[in-house]
């Protein structure tokens, strides 16, 4: 590598800028313009000749024709090592709460921070030996982080087999203390850090080979375990106007999925909302540990108003990091708010570069990237035979709501669930605002397929006569038809609709939602005799009380009991009206 | 300063270029033609070639007028002396007073780092139940109000400010009618909040360039009285004419248009502006309420549509009113539990009953039959309107919350409204 590979700024438009190089560059490698004291990190986004374009992660401000530009051969990296978690990262894997500590309230440019703590000491316990033969992903030794056994991997980027030709003892070491030395045949010698640099634009591959996903990923949200559910390893999106609730969804999921590693992109959106994570996740118990939600999560941040070519680079940066997780067979699951944020990036971007744009501006290049990112998501078997996954949930927010556009298009193509919210859901406050006849998913529910087969027919069924009764008024609609519209909106009341700000009925495991789904099956089974239709609302109306009520019980308690033996009685009385 | 000239060699739209060496990216630059002298600021280099934006628009410029370069990039003053006064977008005078240049700040600065932000909960008291009860306002909320055109918006920005405990008003004016500016100027006189006050007023007269400047000028006057500890409250209206002008430049620019000619970053551009409200830990705050005029009262129109997607809710405005429905305030819940605890009962049953006033009303002009039950939501519904809904109300919550007891009383039994047992017990109206 050359120590001085530099070029000059030839132009400046927005946060792109062209450079003349001297010797030559690489596709995606990092450069830094400077000014003045200060360094601003850039990336090389295209090549012409000697010239290259470059967009830059800052504001450009200041920044002149003829002004040095170093590049470092080096293609956008993340750090990976222990002490990701609990992390908070802006797009480029800088630690926002030591960039505060450094530089106060605002995110100056030009400060770049260490993204792994490098004075604190990992008990590290080897496991390779001397001599022992060596790939890309084995695994060399773990050290204990957090809740977790955090494997040291041997550099996935490693090419061919090496053998261990030194490994340090147990003991405290820092993440830049040599902890192992490895040679190959050609007689290359390879140190082994705790720590490793990936760039975040190419998958980690170390792994044997990808599975089909098969378990659902339990969200305890009834509508998507049941209905649209998610499986491990998977992907699916969450595309939805404006308040229709994609954030307060993927909150929910962050807090409930279970899951072993959540990694959170705030990619282009609100920089309160984060907040509410910063300052929440902290303080709120995951269940499954009983340590807090913080010490499994990851969360990386680049908001609206923060540069937009980082925000590009974040969900790469994210998704990177759940793969790392993934390689030590762990079970990661990469929320990213929202996925359209990053592709207006991409558009701003081809609009600089006078690119031939494609539907709405954007480039035409769109889908095979939204393609290429979700791909990365899987479930796979590593060297040792164990397996790991990375989950991906993409929140997608088309313009004016409408799904007919060009990322919600795209990544329809390529999830295996969707999760479509819709704004007059959201408006009659029927939340999670999913809905339940436009969305899919191509996963094993936790519910057996007839019955949900069933419950599907009843709310189409349902909204059938819904849609007649606006025309003929309740009086031209027969007791018959009335009872499913009202069995219908039943399980939309009782069952769809969660209350997530709830402690109970916020979060329901697999075993209550099976319980509940089962009560539920019974109640549209039952063959009910009413007169007349006040009566069947009257009915309704009971029941639908009893149970929310239940919905907020503690599974177990007295009252959870009592309740679902009203709820039997209560439907004993629709039986012999 | 440098006092070198360089010749104008094109002239597109309100773009002119030069050829110069040695210019930053975003400086400005003085370009005096026959008109006067107007600023200009960077806004593209390649090679020798400066592409310079003309605030006062290229107008009569011609290819023998003369640029000179100030070596530095859009400042403002962010002195107190700033009270009290009225300056266009370019931050000029408009007031015929002395041009204020000490504390010169630069605008559009980096954003706030997350990690130093705060949950909000301090609630902005605006005597509207509208806003009070149903969606709370709350300090450092960037929040818009969607209307129609011909809609008492500005008055309502006006009133919400006079209302507001905040220390300093800030009003960015694009596109603004004359008489709408003299009424603002007039309300703030009225109340004696003149000198707590400052505009930066850029009026559907003046050139469109100087429209793009006023939010930034605004928020990083805001911003440094913010750090000062003072809460600031930014009007800004009419944002619709600012993404206007966005389009226009970017038009001009051949840029590649995303959506009914909009440019591609217009939600970069807006969040950039909105993300500047802000609760400093222990200093002060940036509030901002703008006006979002809906082309054809159409939420889905990319203007409203970018804004919903950045703002922290918005209050929709129709016929005089703000609707309970497509109004949302997301930080509503940050404060409206630490009210009074009848607050959340009364906002989520009124407006629950309220939507099922307004399905009665649609059985109604379907022609099907009134029960009694639809007949006490349509008495229901007219007095939420009028004792609720309509602008003129100014009563404190308090007052507002009684007021919803006693309307529910005089409509409802108390079996009827679905509240729970013990809000009954405590907060029925006995003698209704
Ligand atoms: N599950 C929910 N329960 C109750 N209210 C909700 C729920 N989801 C969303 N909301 C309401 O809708 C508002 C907007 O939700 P949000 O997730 O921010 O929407 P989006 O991200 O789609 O714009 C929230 O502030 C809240 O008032
Ligand atoms: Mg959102």
């Amino acid at each position: 590598m050359l120590d001085n590979n530099r070029g000059h700024i030839v132009g400046i438009n927005g946060n792109m800028i062209t450079v003349r190089f001297d010797t030559f560059v690489t596709q995606n490698e990092v450069a830094f313009a400077i000014i003045g004291d200060k360094k601003l990190k850039c990336e090389v986004i295209r090549v012409n000749g000697n010239k290259a374009d470059l967009q830059v992660f800052e504001s450009t401000s200041g920044l002149k024709i003829n002004d040095v530009i170093e590049f470092t051969d080096n293609l956008l990296s993340v750090e990976l090592g222990p002490g990701l978690l609990t992390m908070v990262y802006d797009g480029l894997q800088n630690p926002l709460d030591n960039l505060a500590e450094e530089s106060g309230f605002f995110l100056e440019r030009g400060v770049y921070m260490q993204p792994l703590d490098r004075e604190t000491k990992w008990e590290f316990t080897p496991t390779a030996k001397k001599d022992d033969k060596i790939k890309a992903g084995d695994y060399v030794g773990h050290v204990p982080e957090g809740i977790y056994t955090h494997y040291i991997s041997f550099p996935f980027s490693a090419q061919g087999n090496w053998t261990i030709t030194e490994i340090a003892e147990s003991g405290e070491y820092t993440l830049d203390d040599i902890i192992g030395k490895a040679e190959n045949e050609k007689g290359e010698v390879l140190e082994i850090k705790m720590v490793q640099n990936w760039p975040v634009k190419i998958p980690i591959n170390a792994y044997k080979e990808k599975y089909l996903p098969e378990d659902t990923l339990i969200t305890q949200q009834r509508i998507i375990d049941t209905f649209f559910p998610v499986a491990v390893g998977g992907t699916f999106c969450t595309p939805g106007p404006f308040g229709a609730g994609k954030t307060v969804l993927q909150h929910a999921i962050s807090q409930h999925a279970q899951t072993d590693i959540v990694v959170i992109a705030a990619c282009g959106e609100r920089a309160g909302e984060v907040v509410e994570i910063l300052k929440e996740f902290p303080h709120l118990e995951d269940p499954r540990t009983g340590k807090t939600l913080m010490e499994r999560s990851i969360i990386i941040c680049n908001t609206s108003s923060m540069p937009v070519a980082a925000r590009e680079a974040s969900v790469y940066t994210a998704v990177t990091m759940a793969e790392y997780y993934r390689q030590m067979g762990l079970n990661t699951l990469l929320l990213a708010d929202s996925t359209s944020r990053w592709a207006q990036a991409l558009r701003e971007m081809s609009g600089r570069l006078e690119e031939i744009p494609g539907e709405e501006g954007f480039p035409a290049y769109l889908e095979s990237l939204i393609a290429g990112f979700y791909e990365r998501a899987g479930l796979v078997k590593l060297n040792n035979g164990e397996s790991g996954s990375v989950t991906i949930g993409g929140s997608v927010s088309p313009a004016g709501g409408n799904f007919e556009e060009p990322v919600t298009q795209a990544t329809l193509k390529v999830v295996g669930a969707f999760l479509g919210l819709s704004r007059e859901r959201a408006e009659a406050r029927r939340f999670p605002s999913i809905h339940p006849l436009d969305s899919w998913s191509k996963y094993n529910s936790i519910a057996a397929p007839e019955a949900l087969e069933t419950a599907r027919k009843t709310l189409q069924r349902g909204n059938e006569v819904n849609q007649m009764m606006k025309v003929v008024g309740e009086e031209g609609t027969s007791i018959d038809d009335f009872m499913i519209y009202l069995k219908s909106e039943f399980i939309d009341s009782v069952y769809l609709q969660q209350n997530t700000f709830d402690s109970v009925d916020g979060a329901t495991n697999e075993k209550r939602q099976k319980h509940m789904f089962d009560k539920v099956m019974n109640i549209l089974k039952t063959e009910m005799k009413f007169e007349d239709k006040d009566s069947v609302r009257k009915f309704f109306m009971e029941l639908r009380q009893l149970y929310i009520d239940w919905n907020y019980a503690k599974m177990g308690s007295n009252e959870f009991k009592e309740l679902e033996q009203s709820i039997d009685r209560k439907l004993k009385e629709s039986t012999n009206a | 300063m440098r006092k070198v000239y360089h010749k104008i060699i094109q002239v597109a739209g309100n773009v002119i270029t030069v050829e110069a060496e040695n210019v930053a990216y975003n400086d400005l630059a003085e370009v005096t033609s026959k008109r006067g002298v107007s600023l200009a600021q960077v806004i593209r280099l390649q090679d020798n070639k400066v592409y310079l934006q003309v605030f006062a628009g290229s107008r009569g410029v011609s290819t023998n007028d003369e640029v000179r370069f100030l070596g530095k990039p859009m400042q403002i003053s962010s002195s107190d002396n700033l009270l009290g006064r009225v300056f266009n977008g370019a931050g000029r005078p408009r007031d015929n007073r002395p041009e204020i240049t000490e504390d010169l700040i630069e605008i559009g600065g980096p954003s706030v780092n997350p990690a130093k932000r705060i949950i909000p909960q301090r609630m902005v008291r605006t005597g509207i139940p509208m806003i009070d009860v149903f969606n709370s306002l709350v300090v450092s909320q960037k929040i818009p109000i969607f209307s129609v055109a011909g809609e008492p918006y500005n008055d309502l920005l006006a009133r919400i400010a006079m209302q507001a405990e905040v220390d300093i008003i800030i009003l960015g004016g694009m596109g603004l009618k004359y008489d709408d500016y003299l009424y603002f100027k007039n309300t703030l006189d009225e109340h004696g909040a003149l000198s707590r006050s400052l505009m930066f007023i850029h009026t559907a007269a003046d050139p469109i360039v100087e429209c793009l400047l006023v939010p930034d000028v605004s928020l990083a006057v805001a911003e440094s009285y913010a750090l000062e500890g003072k809460d600031v409250l930014v009007l800004m209206t009419d944002m619709t004419n600012y993404s206007d002008a966005l389009k226009e430049i970017a038009i001009t620019m051949e840029q590649i248009p995303s959506n009914r000619g909009y440019p591609g970053d217009l939600y970069s551009q807006l969040a950039a502006r909105y993300e500047k409200a802000v609760d400093f830990d222990d200093a002060g705050s940036i509030t901002i309420l703008a006006a979002t005029t809906m082309p054809g009262d159409d939420v889905t129109h990319p203007v409203p549509d970018n804004t919903g997607y950045i703002t922290e809710g918005q209050f929709y405005l129709k016929n005089g009113r703000i609707e309970p429905f497509g109004s949302l305030s997301r930080l509503k819940q940050q404060v409206n539990d630490k009210t009074r605890k009848d607050h959340r009962v009364i906002m989520d049953t009124m407006v629950r009953l309220y939507a099922d006033y307004k399905s009665t009303c649609e059985k109604q002009s379907m022609g099907f039959q009134m029960t009694n039950w639809d007949n006490k939501l349509l008495k229901y519904g007219e007095m939420f309107e009028s004792r609720m809904m309509d602008l003129s109300v100014n009563i404190p919550l308090e007052e507002a919350l009684d007021l919803g007891w006693k309307t529910l009383a005089e409509c409802f039994d108390k079996t009827e409204t679905g509240i729970k047992t013990d809000f009954i017990k405590e907060f029925w109206p006995e003698n209704a």
